[in-house]
C-alpha cells in the first residue's frame, strides 16, 4: 500500500499527514486528527453523518479520500464556533431541539450552513430538499427544517 | 407547574446539545486507548452451512494483525458461546454450523481497523453448504432442514407455544355472534438501524484485575452482570460505561458477539481492544424488530359493539431465541391486543418458530410486541368498521373504555391505570378536520378523480414501565429502577440513574423531576448514567420505561431529600418542625404563618454539612430503588389523511396529526421531539423499511441502499396535539411516551391507505405500502388507472 505525504487546513489549523491510498478523509479526520465529531452511520455514501466541508462544499468523507484532500480547506463540526460564539445553526439547533442523540447532528449542521449558503431564505420544502442527503433517526426532521428556518433568520437579520 | 426554575411541564432547552452541536459527544467510536487494537468480524456467507476447517495462517501472515480467535480460543474460556436474555444459548464465535448468513465466525484483531479489514479478508473458512431455511412457515414442515441440532431433543424447528386469554368464552361468543371478520397480515421484519451502529472497547488491566467495556449499551448494569456471568469475572471486578449513544431504538438492550469478542480479546492479548460494526453487519446480525404473522378476528353486535377478540400467531424468532424482554413474557406484552376496548373476553395463540435469519424480535419502540398487538387491533377494527359499513370513529366511540372504568382489568390479565379515549379522539377529529376530508373523499369518488383520499384512524393504548418485580423480570433481577441525589455544600447537586439515554433527553429531564422537588435550578443539577462503578443499578432505559421507573425513582429520591432538609431548615429557623412547610410554588420551607423566616436549598445543604441538627447525620443525600406497583398505560388517537395516485400507486401524506396523552408531562418539548421522531419511524415502517430474505437465505434487504429509511422529503410535517390523563400510582403522574408514536402510526396509515381503496372491496394491504404494492391492490380493486390505456 503506498503512503502519501499530505497537507490540508482543518478548522484553519494546517496538519500534515502521511495517508494511505485507500484512507477515506473520514477515518484521516477521525482517527489521525482526532476531529470526531464527524460521525460515521453507513458504507454506502447514503446516511450523510460524515458531511464535512471540503473547500467550502458540503461532502461525505466517507466516499472522498484522504489524498484527494489534499491541499484543500476541511471544515468540520468542531470549527463552527467563532471565539466561543456558536454558528447561528448551532444555536438553531439548541433551539428548536434538532437534535435528540446528536449523532447525525454534525453532518446535519455542516449540509445545513452550506445549502443556506446558496439559499439564504428557504422555503421550507427547499430546506427538506437541501437535507435529503443527512439521514436522521432521532427528530424526525420537523424541527431540523425548523432549526434550519431559525438559523436563516438570525443569519440573514445579522447581515447588512 | 413551572416556576421558571426549570421545573415540571417547562420547555427546557436540553444541557446535553452543548457538546452535540459543538462535535465533543463521547461515543463509542471516538474513543481511543494508548496500545488499543482493533477487530473485525469474519462472518458467514451463508446461511446454513457447517464449518469444515477454518484457516488463519494466511490472515496471520497480514503486516499488523496481532491474533486471529475462533470458537476453539474461547472455548478456553468458556466464551464460544453465551446465553440470551430467553434461557437459549447463542455461539459468540460459531464452533460447528453457522445458522443464519453474516453470522460471526472468526475474529482479527490488528493495528488499525483497515489492517483488521486486510486480515478477515484472509482467514479461509471451508463450509459444507445446507439447505437453509427463512421462512416459519416453511420452517415448520416436516421436511425442513433441522436448525437448532446443538440442542438437546430437539427434533424440528418449533421454538416455542403460548397463549393468552379464555380460548372456550371466546370461541363461544364466536360461535354466538351476529357479525364476525377475520384478516391475516404480517407485520414485516423491520430493524431498528440507529445511526450509531454497535460497538464496544473492551479493555483488561491486568494490573488492577479488571475488565473495562465502554459500549453501546441500552442496559449497562445488566450487561456488567451478564458479563460476570458468562466470564466468571467478578462483578465488582467489570465496569461497563455506555458513553453517548447515537440511538438506540431497542437494537442496543441484547449483549452481541463483537461485545464479547472485544472484551475477550483484552483479556487474552492485555491490551484495549475496539470493535465496531458497519451498517450492512448491524442490519444482517443485530437485532430486529416484529416479524409477526398474525391473524385477526373480531366478534360483534350488528350495531359494531366489539364481544371478543381472537388472534394467531406465527412469530419468527431466527436461529436463536434472544428475544429481548422479560423473563417471563415469551410473547412480551402482546396480549395488549384488545386495545381501548371494553370487550367481553379475548383469547390469542402464538406459535414461534426457529429459522436461518439472524436473532431479534423485540426491538424499534415496539414496548415488548405492542407494536405488533396495537397494529392488530386497530387494523381489525377497521375491517369491522367497513364489514358494518360504519364510521371507524363512531364504532370507536362505541367500543371505548369509559373513563369511570379506569383501573381497567382486561380479558388478558392487564391493569389499565387511567384514560379518557374519546377526549384524546374528539381533540384529534376536531384538529384534522375530519367531516371535511370525509366529504372530499365522497367528491373524488364521485367524480372519478385520479387520487383517491383516505382517511386511517388510530386509537392506541400503550403499556410501558416494565415493571413490577414480582412478575417482570431480565434474567432474574427485577425490573425496577434507581436514582442517586446528592446535594453539595453550596447546594448544586448530582443525580445519578440507573437508567441510560440515547437520545430522550434524561440529562435535561431527570434534572427539571428533582428541580421540581427540592425548589432548586435545573442548571444547578447534573445528571449522571451509563457507568456502573458510580450509579445506581438499574434495568436500563428501553420499553419506554425511565420516566415510569426511574423518573419515579428520582422524585421519590427527592423526596427522601426534602424530609430530612424539613428537618434541617427547622433548625436553621429555630422553629419545630412540625411548624415547618413546604412551598412548592417559591420551592422554600417557611415556618406556618410567618412566610418570610423561609429557607432554601442553597441554606439547607450548608446547614446540613457545615451546622448538622444533632438528630440527623450530616450531608443531604438519598437513593431510591423504585419497584413500581403497575405499568402505565399512555393513549393517542393519530388521523392520518393520504392522497392515492390510481396511476402510479404513489402515497401521499395529506395531514398527520396525532394526539397523545403521557399523563403530567415533565418537558413538552423533549416529548413533541419523541413524537416526531416516532411517527417518522412509523411512516418508514409503514411506507419504506422491510428486512428481506431470498431462497437461498441471502439478506436481499441489508443495507441502507435496500433497507430504506426516510429522508426528510418522506416525512411530512406533524400536527401534534395533547390531553393529560395522570397515572394514579405514579410519585408525579407522569407515563411513558417514547414509543406511543411509533406504535400507534403504523396501523392509521395503513387504515388510511385502505379507506382510500375501501369503495373498492379492499380489506387490507400489507406493509410496507410501496408504490407496486399499492398499485397491485388498486389494480384488483378495479380502480388502478393502467398508464398503458391512457
Amino acid at each position: 500500500m503506498t503512503d502519501h505525504d499530505i497537507s490540508l487546513t482543518v478548522n484553519g489549523t494546517d496538519h500534515d499527514l502521511t495517508v494511505e491510498s485507500r484512507t477515506l478523509l473520514v477515518h484521516a479526520i477521525r482517527d489521525q486528527l482526532g476531529y470526531t465529531g464527524t460521525n460515521v452511520g453507513c458504507e454506502s455514501s447514503t446516511c450523510g453523518a460524515c458531511t464535512v466541508h471540503v473547500d467550502g462544499d458540503a461532502v461525505k468523507s466517507c466516499t472522498m479520500l484522504a489524498v484527494q484532500a489534499d491541499g484543500t480547506e476541511v471544515d468540520t463540526v468542531e470549527g463552527l464556533a467563532e471565539g466561543g460564539e456558536f454558528h447561528p445553526i448551532q444555536t438553531g439547533f439548541q433551539e428548536e431541539h434538532g437534535l435528540q442523540c446528536g449523532y447525525c447532528t454534525p453532518g446535519m449542521m455542516m449540509t445545513a450552513t452550506d445549502f443556506l449558503e446558496s439559499n439564504p431564505d428557504p422555503s421550507r420544502e427547499e430546506i427538506r430538499e437541501g437535507l435529503e442527503g443527512n439521514l436522521c433517526r432521532c427528530t424526525g426532521y420537523q424541527n431540523i427544517v425548523n432549526a434550519v428556518e431559525n438559523a436563516a433568520e438570525s443569519m440573514s437579520s445579522g447581515a447588512v | 407547574c413551572g416556576h421558571g426554575r426549570g421545573g415540571m411541564g417547562e420547555e427546557v432547552k436540553r444541557k446535553e446539545d452543548q457538546r452535540f452541536i459543538t462535535g465533543r459527544g463521547n461515543y463509542v467510536d471516538d474513543i481511543k486507548k494508548p496500545g488499543m487494537l482493533h477487530c473485525e468480524l469474519v462472518r458467514s456467507p451463508h446461511a446454513h452451512a457447517r464449518i469444515e476447517n477454518i484457516d488463519k495462517s494466511r490472515a496471520l501472515d497480514v503486516d499488523g494483525v496481532v491474533a486471529v480467535l475462533t470458537a476453539e480460543d474461547l472455548l478456553e474460556y468458556d466464551l464460544a458461546t453465551m446465553p440470551t436474555l430467553m434461557a437459549d444459548t447463542q455461539d459468540v464465535l460459531v464452533n460447528d454450523k453457522v445458522k443464519f448468513q453474516s453470522q460471526e465466525v472468526a475474529a482479527v484483531i490488528a493495528t488499525d481497523r483497515y489492517t483488521a479489514k486486510d486480515g478477515a479478508q484472509k482467514v479461509v473458512v471451508d463450509y459444507d453448504v445446507l439447505d437453509p431455511v427463512v421462512d416459519p412457515y416453511d420452517a415448520l414442515e416436516d421436511d425442513a432442514p433441522l436448525i437448532r441440532d446443538d440442542i438437546e431433543g430437539q427434533e424440528d424447528n418449533h421454538c416455542l407455544d403460548w397463549e393468552t386469554g379464555d380460548r372456550e368464552a371466546t370461541d363461544r361468543v364466536f360461535d354466538e355472534c351476529e357479525v364476525t371478520v377475520k384478516e391475516d397480515m404480517l407485520y414485516q421484519r423491520l430493524h431498528p438501524a440507529p445511526i450509531e451502529t454497535c460497538g464496544a472497547v473492551g479493555d483488561y488491566d491486568p494490573g488492577k484485575d479488571k475488565l473495562t467495556v465502554h459500549m453501546t449499551s441500552q442496559a449497562p448494569h445488566i450487561h456488567r452482570t451478564l458479563f460476570a456471568q458468562v466470564s466468571g469475572i467478578p462483578e465488582h471486578k467489570i465496569r461497563i460505561v455506555s458513553p453517548d449513544v447515537g440511538g438506540g431504538f431497542g437494537n442496543k438492550v441484547p449483549i452481541y458477539p463483537g461485545y464479547v469478542v472485544a472484551a475477550a480479546a483484552s483479556y487474552v492479548l492485555e491490551r484495549p481492544v475496539k470493535w465496531m460494526e458497519e451498517r450492512s453487519e448491524n442490519i444482517q446480525s443485530t437485532g430486529f424488530a416484529r416479524d409477526y404473522h398474525m391473524t385477526g378476528e373480531l366478534a360483534a353486535t350488528k350495531e359494531g359493539k366489539i364481544r371478543a377478540v381472537r388472534t394467531d400467531v406465527l412469530a419468527n424468532h431466527g436461529a436463536y431465541n434472544a428475544v429481548a424482554q422479560p423473563s417471563n413474557f415469551p410473547a412480551g406484552f402482546f396480549n395488549i391486543f384488545t386495545g381501548s376496548y371494553d370487550v367481553e373476553t379475548a383469547y390469542g395463540s402464538l406459535t414461534a418458530a426457529y429459522t436461518n435469519t439472524a436473532p431479534g424480535g423485540v426491538a424499534y419502540r415496539c414496548s415488548f410486541r405492542v407494536t405488533e398487538a396495537v397494529y392488530l387491533i386497530e387494523r381489525m377494527v377497521k375491517v369491522l368498521a367497513d364489514e358494518l359499513d360504519m364510521d371507524p370513529a363512531e364504532i370507536r366511540r362505541k367500543n371505548f373504555i369509559q373513563p369511570e372504568q379506569f383501573p381497567y382489568e382486561s380479558p388478558t390479565g392487564w391493569n389499565y391505570d387511567s384514560g379518557d379515549y374519546e377526549g384524546a379522539l374528539d381533540l384529534a377529529l376536531e384538529m384534522a378536520d375530519y367531516d371535511h376530508y370525509r366529504e372530499e373523499q365522497q367528491r373524488r369518488i364521485d367524480e372519478d378523480a385520479d387520487k383517491l383520499l383516505g382517511i386511517g384512524i388510530s386509537s392506541f393504548t400503550e403499556i410501558v414501565g416494565a415493571g413490577p418485580g414480582k412478575t417482570c423480570d431480565i434474567a432474574g433481577v427485577e425490573m425496577f429502577d434507581s436514582a442517586d441525589i446528592r446535594v453539595h455544600p453550596t447546594g448544586k447537586a448530582t443525580v445519578r440513574v440507573g437508567v441510560q439515554t440515547q437520545g430522550q433527553g434524561h440529562e435535561t429531564t431527570f434534572a427539571q423531576i428533582v428541580a421540581e422537588e427540592l425548589g432548586m435550578n435545573v442548571d444547578d443539577i447534573v445528571v449522571e448514567h451509563g457507568d456502573t462503578d458510580t450509579d445506581p443499578y438499574g434495568l436500563g432505559t428501553y420499553g419506554s420505561r425511565s420516566t415510569p421507573v426511574a423518573g419515579a425513582a428520582a422524585a421519590v429520591a427527592a423526596r427522601k431529600v426534602r424530609e430530612k432538609a424539613k428537618s434541617i431548615a427547622a433548625n436553621e429557623l429555630e422553629a419545630a418542625e412540625e411548624d415547618v412547610t413546604w412551598d412548592r410554588q417559591s420551592g422554600e420551607f417557611h415556618v406556618a404563618g410567618a412566610p418570610e423566616r423561609s429557607i432554601g436549598i442553597t441554606e439547607i445543604a450548608a446547614g446540613a454539612y457545615m451546622n448538622h441538627p444533632s438528630s440527623e447525620e450530616p450531608g443531604l443525600e438519598a437513593v431510591d430503588y423504585y419497584d413500581p406497583p403497575e405499568m402505565t398505560y399512555p393513549f393517542g388517537s393519530y388521523i392520518v389523511v393520504v392522497e392515492v395516485d390510481r396511476e402510479t400507486g404513489e402515497v401521499a401524506f395529506e395531514k398527520f396529526v396525532a394526539v397523545d396523552d403521557c399523563g403530567n408531562r415533565i418537558n413538552p418539548m423533549v416529548i413533541e421531539g419523541q413524537i416526531h421522531g416516532g411517527l417518522a419511524q412509523g411512516i418508514g415502517t409503514a411506507m419504506l423499511e422491510q428486512v428481506t430474505f431470498d431462497d437461498n437465505g441471502n439478506v436481499t434487504g441489508g443495507d441502507f441502499m435496500n433497507y430504506l429509511l426516510p429522508t426528510s422529503m418522506e416525512i411530512p410535517e406533524f400536527e401534534t396535539g395533547y390531553t393529560v390523563t395522570p397515572s394514579p400510582h405514579h410519585p408525579i403522574g407522569a407515563k411513558g411516551v417514547g414509543e406511543s408514536p411509533t406504535v400507534g402510526s403504523p396501523p392509521a396509515i395503513v387504515n388510511a391507505v385502505v379507506d382510500a381503496m375501501k369503495h373498492g372491496g379492499i380489506t387490507h394491504v400489507e406493509m410496507p405500502m410501496t408504490p407496486d404494492v399499492v398499485w397491485e391492490k388498486l389494480d384488483e380493486a378495479g380502480l388502478a388507472i393502467d398508464p398503458a390505456d391512457q
